[in-house]
């Protein structure tokens, strides 16, 4: 009795090359997979320039002129410190609107945004411009060796009355 | 000739160029409607603009302005902006002719004399790529990028401006808190761009220009588009300067400027200078800012329900309520903010209601 009868293979596709591509094929969308995955690895490592420290000193009180904005600290720290009759505080200089940085104006005697042009005074208060709220100050105090010492990590709003916390102003009377 | 430039500054200051503008507006798309759509008028304004551009470069400040490599394409812009709005507007007025005489629009007669794609029309396009193409390299080689030093998180420009595309969003946002001017508004404008096909059932306009069948349509799109996107573009690219100050366009860009902008709140006028609750702004933020959220929860309700039942009594009728309220809902925002600026350049208004406490303000 003749066995079943089974259709012939199509010509050109052995069994053999069929797996061999079969094989060529997984395998190169294995490494192409892999090489992604990789690079996609990479993103988890971004190219930072380490912010600084959050917390640094700002030399002694009396380098500090009562009514000046020190601006010493703006550009490596993004801190203005300001001397009043009573004492130093640190402000953010960073606009409460969209984040952008403001100028200090000396003969105007404010900070004022380019982005949008909000102003605020010297105590950080906001008064022209679409800014919502005044600027945000840091803690500050005196490190053991007397130099005046800035702590970013905490900070103090006005609107929410934290401005008459100790920390957020350095009595010097 | 400094009484002319100081006039041309004065002319520029926002709030009467704002007024200037609106009033052109209607100007052209009403009484002289009909002379701005002749041939005459574009050349007329195109050679005017032109005339106007170039005497004013003998400025110094006008000539820094105009020429800077970011600006030179907004201003080459603004003369494509004049004609391709002045083309529909001679369409339109033919067309309006032609229907009030009972013929055919113009497009069906052009209709009966058919071209082929292949010649006239690739040929026509192949021209037109090979003039983009060439200026495009024009300007490449003779403009140079505008590049500024590497990005640094504690300097900010000064003045410190979005690309030109943006600069109306920019202007919005001095008036408006960033979530309002920079989230809702933006998603408003695609939304109402969006939902315009469905609450617009007007069949009449479809597929040749007009003017008189959609006044309304027309006459809001346009004002919207032109005065509320285009005039604070050029605000933003002509008139802005360091601070963010508004500078005439021969006004030096004094970085000192002064410019007294104290701005006020809402509850602020109601207790502090009315002297309402002897002059002391309540503790308690409804308090404080009842009238400011009344006023505003009146604009968005009060406010359809009264146009329904007069002004625009007609319009209720022939869309039917849904598309009605939706439309009066989007035209009532736009208008909020032509009307949020005009407040802001007389009273000095700040926010209608002011509650950082819960970062809200409008």
């Amino acid at each position: 009795m003749p066995g079943p009868s089974f259709p012939e293979a199509p010509e050109g596709i052995s069994r053999r090359s069929f797996i061999t591509w079969l094989s060529v094929g997984w395998l190169g969308f294995g490494a192409a997979l892999g090489a992604g995955l990789t690079a996609v690895g990479r993103l988890f490592f971004p190219n930072v320039t380490f912010e600084p420290p959050q917390q640094f000193k700002a030399g002694f009180p009396a380098e500090y002129a009562a009514g000046k904005v020190d601006e010493r600290f703006k550009k490596k720290y993004g801190v203005w410190l300001v001397r009043n009759e009573r004492g130093i505080y640190a402000l953010s200089t960073v606009c409460t609107h969209l984040g952008c940085t403001p100028n200090w104006l000396d003969g105007e005697q404010k900070f004022k945004c380019p982005c949008h042009g909000s102003g605020f005074y010297a105590t950080g208060i906001n008064f022209e411009g679409p800014a919502p709220r005044p600027l945000e100050r840091y803690k500050i105090g005196l490190a053991e060796d007397g130099q005046v010492f800035v702590d970013k990590m905490a900070k103090f709003k006005y609107e929410m009355g934290q401005w008459n916390d100790s920390n957020s102003f350095l009595e010097l009377v | 000739m400094s009484f002319i430039t100081d006039f041309i500054n004065f002319l520029c200051r926002p709030a009467i160029l704002f007024t200037l503008s609106c009033v052109a507006f209607y100007l052209v798309l009403f009484p002289f409607r009909e002379k701005f759509a002749k041939k005459s008028a574009l050349y007329t304004i195109l050679v005017s603009m032109a005339v106007f551009i170039l005497v004013s470069m003998l400025n110094p400040t006008f000539r820094d302005v105009v020429t800077k490599a970011d600006n030179v394409p907004i201003v080459l812009m603004l003369f494509l902006l004049a004609f391709f709005c002045w083309l529909p507007l001679n369409k339109a007025v033919k067309n309006d002719k032609l229907i009030a005489e009972g013929k055919d629009v113009e497009n069906k007669q052009e209709a009966k004399e058919l071209v082929f794609t292949w010649p006239d029309l690739i040929f026509s396009e192949f021209i037109c790529a090979i003039i983009v193409w060439s200026a495009l390299l024009i300007w490449a080689i003779t403009i140079r990028a505008p590049l500024e030093e590497p990005a640094n998180p504690v300097e900010t420009p000064n003045p410190s401006k979005a690309p030109w595309y943006f600069l109306g969003l920019q202007e919005m946002l001095v008036y408006f808190d960033p979530w309002l001017a920079g989230v809702v508004f933006p998603t408003l404008i695609v939304v109402g761009l969006i939902v315009l096909p469905y609450i617009d059932v007007n069949p009449k306009g479809n597929g040749y220009y007009c003017f008189k069948e959609r006044k309304f349509a027309i006459t809001t799109y346009l004002f919207g588009f032109l005065i509320l996107w285009i005039v604070l573009i050029v605000l933003g690219t002509f008139l802005r300067g360091p601070n963010w100050n508004f500078y005439g366009p021969y006004e030096v860009w004094d970085l000192h400027k002064l410019e007294a902008l104290r701005n006020v709140n809402l509850s602020e006028y109601i207790f502090r200078y009315a002297g309402l609750n002897g002059g002391k702004l309540p503790d308690f933020w409804l308090f404080r800012e009842l009238v400011g959220i009344v006023l505003v929860i009146g604009y968005m309700v009060a406010g359809p329900i009264l146009l329904a039942k007069t002004v625009m009594k007609g319009f209720l009728e022939k869309m039917g309520k849904p598309r009605f309220y939706i439309m009066v809902t989007i035209l009532l925002l736009m208008a909020s903010l032509p009307i949020k600026m005009i407040l802001r350049w007389t009273i000095n208004l700040k926010y209608i209601v002011a509650i950082p406490e819960y970062f809200f303000n409008i």
